[in-house]
């Protein structure tokens, strides 16, 4: 519901600046997600968001308001934490009740916004359990739960999925992609390290560096139109390939980059290299490729193929399907 | 629709956040009475101990005290003869006698303990069946409280009646009855008796907590390499244990400098074992010079907190929690 | 040999059990023991005799030295423990300057000896009027339980999650609110704990309760033990002491045993690193 400014927000602990300055602007209704490698300050930036840590210079909009100084808990937020931190010895229904109950709610209304929120996460049946006789999940599911009850104008998520086992993380993934439809005029952060989370779940994705910006864009954009070769490399599984030196030399620029998917076989392709040895998906094949550089290059072939280690082969990127970047990691204008 | 947010004003005092000035400001009242509380009975009295010892105060009169400097401390006259008197608290053989008694309690009792309480911590460490009994037992004489203790051993002691007497002579290894308590050759071997068995099981459950956090692999792999027990006790186990070890034993030396009930009920009014706690508190209360033992008092703090320094000097040690 | 080893190894804990639990054993023993059976040495208990008991249960004053004790045994777990909670969310939680030096001060209190302040004390207590009454001791045993319950209480209080924490603020929680609804259901066993010490500290305490105690109504158990006398000088009470001794530390040697494991983690909690 609230769309939220940052302006030149920097964060310090001590000496050490985690935020080196960062502008953005999350519309109203948005998923947006942070996305970055461990210690890109994605973590932090979404606390200074929830207000848990203090903004060391800069504005922190809602709607337009400096809440900068404000207490999180009148910024309308509401957060999932990574370890779910519910409160243990309260059950389902007090964990999620908490906060309006400490608001000063009446019994009524509290009650009608639990069963609400536990009906949309299907949860009416543990409300009076304890945490601890939850499975991973419903912890989740609660946490959120707790989330929900609270109404905010915006969700904050601090990595909720990675403390789940990769099929839950599906799963809950999808959950939350459709409670953001259900909700549907909620604004909602959301940080994860992992960028399948961001490009399935975003409807705009941030990718930060060093405290730093790189690039805010869709996950197509992100995907398609790479601004930094960091961008490029983060986004995207497998990684994009690099290409350097003698390989990037036909195409004008210090880098190539090229996806796996985007590379063909052929006879005439303008780089060749050595099978190291192929990764068979059932749907795809992925091969590695020794090109005599520091990585090999993959290349992803539909349906089952067959290659020997040794086998020696040429290929190229498919046309219009490859990003050059000059020496400082800028994208260059395509061919 | 958002129910929760208030409207958010900005309120900022010296660039603090909302948060932030709350739960400073928080902290300071929550602080409040417990630095309340310490100041009152730990500062203040120090500071007026302190002051008690530069001044004549005595007990029916504590407010009627003068300063006199440092005369409680030492403070010497030549009289016509030419011989020079020294007086105070430095110049007195009964509170030189009190050091040594305290200095040489503290010692041989911390040094019996840990010796005692490494051998109990590694048999308590070893697996055996009847393990948690054995342990219950051992934690017995710390749960007694000093006061019983020192009662009990004096009936055990008890030169007519008492059982280690029967026992010793029994035996053989005695051929009369000893005057424990009240003879000055062994009233402080009896202070120390009781010590080293109250206090045994205290560094022993340190060590044992200690001894539980090191790997079973270690012990296994040195039985493997067909090390000597005695030598991975010394090479791998003393050295792992060494800073629970320490912490032990300087709990145990503060407790044992600043000693008094042990002595004050078992081996009363015997010069051999009053140590610097007791001989000030008699001159504070029961002798009417409450200047003479403030300044003894002082005394004592001064030798634990130069003991305590020294330890932080020594070894930048981690002083967590303590026992009673 | 490894015969040799394990015989002498079960010897050790022979010995080390039976000098442990020895003493008491023969306190017991004692203390069934009247008339002149008392001066008479026995290692096995051969009469049962209640007389010492009824006699020290039943005497003037030694009863309300139980009670004195009790009370302000409690009192002093109570007042340290409130005011260890509110000031160890504090120095666990919140960052502000002198936090650390406050902790140094307070970890320095814990080494006083108790004879330093016992002047200074002294002239407090007559001046609050609190001299010869239990609460001259429940104020001034503070000055022993408070820093390690707060020790204590901080480190266990650092060790819970801050995500938790965090989940409160969000919720709207002040930090009193934290305290009492959020971290104090968490803080029981450290609670426990730290009180069941501070309980012994303060029933086991000489030298406070018996320098600000006049009157025999007034004195604590370890001093009403400590000056329990007979007739006359040369006639020591043995069996009513030992009665007594056994009544007061027969509750105790069972809280520690019920306790064990608590007391072992609240001794070591912080004191060793793990």
């Amino acid at each position: 519901m609230a769309n939220i400014e940052l302006r030149s927000v920097r964060k310090s602990f001590g000496a050490f600046e985690v935020i080196k300055g960062v502008d953005m602007d999350i519309r109203s209704g948005e998923f947006m997600v942070f996305v970055g490698p461990s210690g890109c300050g994605k973590s932090t930036l979404l606390r200074l968001i929830a207000g848990l840590e203090d903004i060391t210079s800069g504005q922190l909009l809602f709607d337009g308001e400096r809440v900068n100084d404000c207490a999180p808990s009148r910024r309308g937020i509401a957060m999932v934490f990574q370890s779910y931190a519910l409160y243990p010895h309260m059950d389902v229904f007090q964990n999620m009740a908490f906060g309006m109950k400490l608001s000063g709610a009446g019994r009524e209304d509290i009650e009608k916004r639990v069963k609400k929120a536990a009906a949309m996460l299907q949860i009416e049946k543990l409300l009076d359990r304890l945490p601890r006789q939850l499975s991973g999940g419903q912890r989740q599911r609660v946490a959120i739960g707790r989330a929900i009850v609270r109404d905010p104008r915006v969700f904050l998520f601090d990595e909720p999925l990675s403390n789940l086992d990769a099929a839950l993380r599906v799963s809950t993934r999808i959950e939350i992609a459709r409670l953001h439809k259900e909700i549907g005029n909620a604004t909602m952060v959301y940080v994860t390290h992992d960028q399948v989370e961001a490009m399935t779940l975003a409807d705009r994705i941030c990718v930060l560096r060093d405290g730093v910006v790189e690039q805010i864009g869709t996950p197509l954009e992100l995907y398609n139109h790479p601004q930094s070769l960091f961008v490029a490399g983060f986004i995207g599984s497998p990684k994009m390939n690099f290409l350097t030196g003698r390989h990037s030399q036909p195409f004008g620029c210090a880098t190539v980059g090229v996806r796996a998917e985007h590379i063909e076989i052929t006879s005439e392709g303008v780089w060749s290299g050595r099978v190291i040895h192929s990764e068979n998906l059932g749907s795809d094949t992925y091969v590695y490729l020794d090109i005599e550089a520091q990585e090999p290059v993959i290349v992803r072939q539909p349906g089952t193929v067959a290659f020997k280690p040794g086998e020696a082969l040429r290929f190229s990127p498919m046309p219009r399907e490859f990003h050059r970047f000059d020496a400082k990691g800028k994208p260059l204008p395509r061919h | 629709m958002a129910t929760v947010a208030a409207p958010a004003q900005p309120i900022s005092p010296k660039g603090r956040s909302e948060l932030k000035a709350q739960r400073v400001r928080a902290a300071m009242w929550f602080l409040l009475p417990m630095v309340t509380a310490l100041f009152l009975v730990a500062a203040w009295p120090l500071l007026r101990t302190i002051y008690f010892s530069f001044t004549d105060t005595t007990l029916n009169d504590l407010g009627g005290g003068e300063w006199i400097g440092l005369q409680n401390y030492l403070s010497w006259r030549t009289l016509s003869s030419g011989r020079t008197i020294f007086r105070g608290v430095l110049a007195d053989p009964n509170w030189w006698n009190a050091v040594w008694n305290t200095v040489y309690f503290a010692v041989v009792s911390v040094s019996l303990e840990t010796v005692f309480g490494v051998i109990v911590a590694l048999v308590l460490n070893a697996e055996f069946r009847g393990r948690g009994l054995v342990r219950a037992a051992v934690l017995i004489p710390w749960a007694i409280p000093t006061i019983v203790s020192a009662k009990m051993w004096g009936w055990m002691l008890n030169d007519q009646f008492g059982i280690i007497n029967d026992l010793l002579l029994k035996l053989g290894l005695i051929s009369e009855k000893i005057a424990w308590t009240a003879s000055p050759d062994t009233a402080m071997l009896a202070i120390i008796i009781v010590d080293v068995w109250k206090t045994t099981p205290f560094v022993a459950l340190l060590v044992l907590a200690a001894l539980q956090m090191v790997p079973r692999e270690i012990y296994e792999a040195a039985r493997l390499d067909g090390v000597n027990p005695v030598k991975v006790f010394f090479r791998v186990t003393l050295p792992l244990i060494r800073p629970a070890l320490l912490v032990a034993v300087i709990f145990r030396t503060l407790d044992a400098l600043r000693m008094f009930d042990l002595v004050y009920v078992l081996t009363p009014n015997s010069s051999a074992t009053k140590t610097m706690s007791v001989i000030a508190r008699e001159n504070l209360i029961d002798f009417n010079k409450f200047g003479y033992g403030s300044a003894q008092s002082t005394l004592l703090f001064l030798l634990i907190a130069g003991f305590v320094l020294l330890y932080i000097r020594l070894g930048r040690l981690n002083l967590g929690g303590r026992g009673l | 040999m490894k015969l040799v080893g394990a015989i002498s190894f079960y010897a050790l804990v022979v010995v080390i059990v039976v000098v442990a639990v020895f003493p008491f054993y023969y306190a017991v023993l004692t203390s069934f023991e009247t008339g002149t059976a008392i001066f008479q040495v026995n290692y096995l208990p051969v009469s049962f005799d209640l007389g010492n008991y009824v006699a020290v249960l039943t005497s003037r004053n030694f009863p309300i030295s139980i009670l004195n004790s009790v009370f302000i045994a409690t009192m002093t777990v109570l007042f340290s423990l409130f005011l260890a909670v509110t000031a160890s969310y504090a120095l666990a939680r919140v960052p502000f300057r002198g936090r650390s030096t406050l902790l140094l001060a307070i970890l320095a209190v814990s080494m006083f000896p108790q004879i330093a302040v016992l002047a200074g004390l002294f002239e407090l207590i007559r001046f609050l009027g609190l001299f010869n009454t239990p609460w001259a001791m429940i104020v001034s045993y503070t000055i022993f339980t408070l820093p390690f319950t707060v020790w204590v209480l901080t480190t266990f209080m650092r060790g819970l999650p801050v995500e938790l924490e965090e989940a409160a603020i969000v919720d709207g929680a002040s930090p009193w609110i934290i305290i009492t609804r959020v971290f104090m259901p968490l803080l029981w066993p450290a609670l426990a704990t730290t009180g069941l010490l501070a309980f012994i500290g303060a029933w086991n305490e000489f030298l406070f309760a018996l320098t600000f105690t006049a009157s025999e109504t007034t004195r604590t158990v370890p001093v009403a033990i400590a000056l329990l006398s007979g007739a006359s000088e040369f006639e020591i009470p043995w069996g009513a002491i030992m009665a007594a001794s056994v009544i007061v530390t027969v509750p105790l040697v069972l809280l520690v045993l019920v306790f064990q494991r608590k007391i072992v983690s609240g001794l070591t909690a912080g004191s060793v690193k793990g």
